[in-house]
């Protein structure tokens, strides 16, 4: 799992590359705690788009990351998901609380 | 049901290893012409159960996980995941939606995902003893492979 991010207008937003497992999942939360304390961002953007596969471990991530963010004031939303993570997500009922965009091409 | 094909691995808990034993069953369930969605489902099932193991039945220690993967009647993939940890106390309990005894790092949606994606789950445990979970998965026949 590869996670790098840019921080601009505001916005913060977190590429995500590779598989998001148990094993990936603590490095991956520790990041991002750490991007979104040191930013304060208005709003973080998860970017799946270099995401190949996600299992419930992701979703304490998303869950995470939304916590935190409106911790600061800021929203959550997360962008450019594949099938087999959205479905994991749908799962969980994620999609309740946080702002999935849904590219174009996947409707 | 008649099994058609199978194998049987054991593995240490080692989280390295849950990529390792999606990608072997995945590997294994190509035989049945999956779609790219039935995968995506069986792997995600796999890093279920086996992340369980690594996670809740050896906390403090490296255990064993063995894993064994059937093809039954040509057309069913069913996956049995067993460790020789902890054990569950309740059952029922653990497998609620948002149940975890794992804290902020954990879901509690484990178990909710192996049953929405799996046709049929089943999970034995004796605290102290160990887990066994068994999936199973049948895959349609398509269209283009007539
Ligand atoms: N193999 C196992 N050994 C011991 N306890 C387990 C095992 N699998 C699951 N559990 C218990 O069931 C609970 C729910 O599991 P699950 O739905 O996968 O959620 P999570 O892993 O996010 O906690 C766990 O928190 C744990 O208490
Ligand atoms: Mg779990």
């Amino acid at each position: 799992m590869n996670i790098r991010s840019t921080f601009e207008d505001g916005r913060l937003t977190i590429y995500f590359e590779g598989e998001l497992d148990h094993h990936a999942a603590r490095d991956a939360l520790r990041q991002i705690e750490e991007r979104i304390d040191a930013t304060c961002p208005r709003e973080t953007v998860l970017d799946f788009k270099g995401l190949t596969f996600m299992d419930s471990s992701g979703i304490a991530v998303v869950v995470k990351a939304y916590k935190r963010t409106s911790q600061v004031g800021g929203k959550l939303s997360v962008t450019n998901l594949g099938p087999q993570p959205r479905r994991v997500l749908q799962a969980a009922g994620v999609e309740r609380f946080v702002r999935v965009i849904v590219t174009p091409k996947e409707v | 049901m008649t099994e058609t094909n199978s194998f049987k691995m054991e593995f240490l808990s080692r989280s390295a290893n849950e990529s390792f034993a999606r990608a072997v069953v995945a590997c294994f369930a190509a035989q049945l012409d999956p779609t790219l969605e039935e995968l995506g489902d069986i792997k995600t099932a796999v890093s279920e159960a086996v992340t369980n193991c690594i996670v809740h039945a050896y906390p403090d220690t490296i255990g064993k996980i063995r894993l064994r993967v059937r093809i039954l009647d040509g057309d069913t993939v069913e996956i049995t995941v067993k460790d020789f940890g902890c054990g569950i106390e309740d059952v029922a309990k653990a497998r609620q939606p948002m149940f975890t005894t794992g804290g902020e790092e954990r879901s509690g949606m484990g178990f909710t995902i192996m049953e929405s994606f799996m046709d049929k789950l089943i999970v034995r445990s004796k605290p102290g003893k160990g887990t066994t979970v068994v999936m199973r998965r049948k895959i349609q026949r398509r269209e283009s492979a007539k």
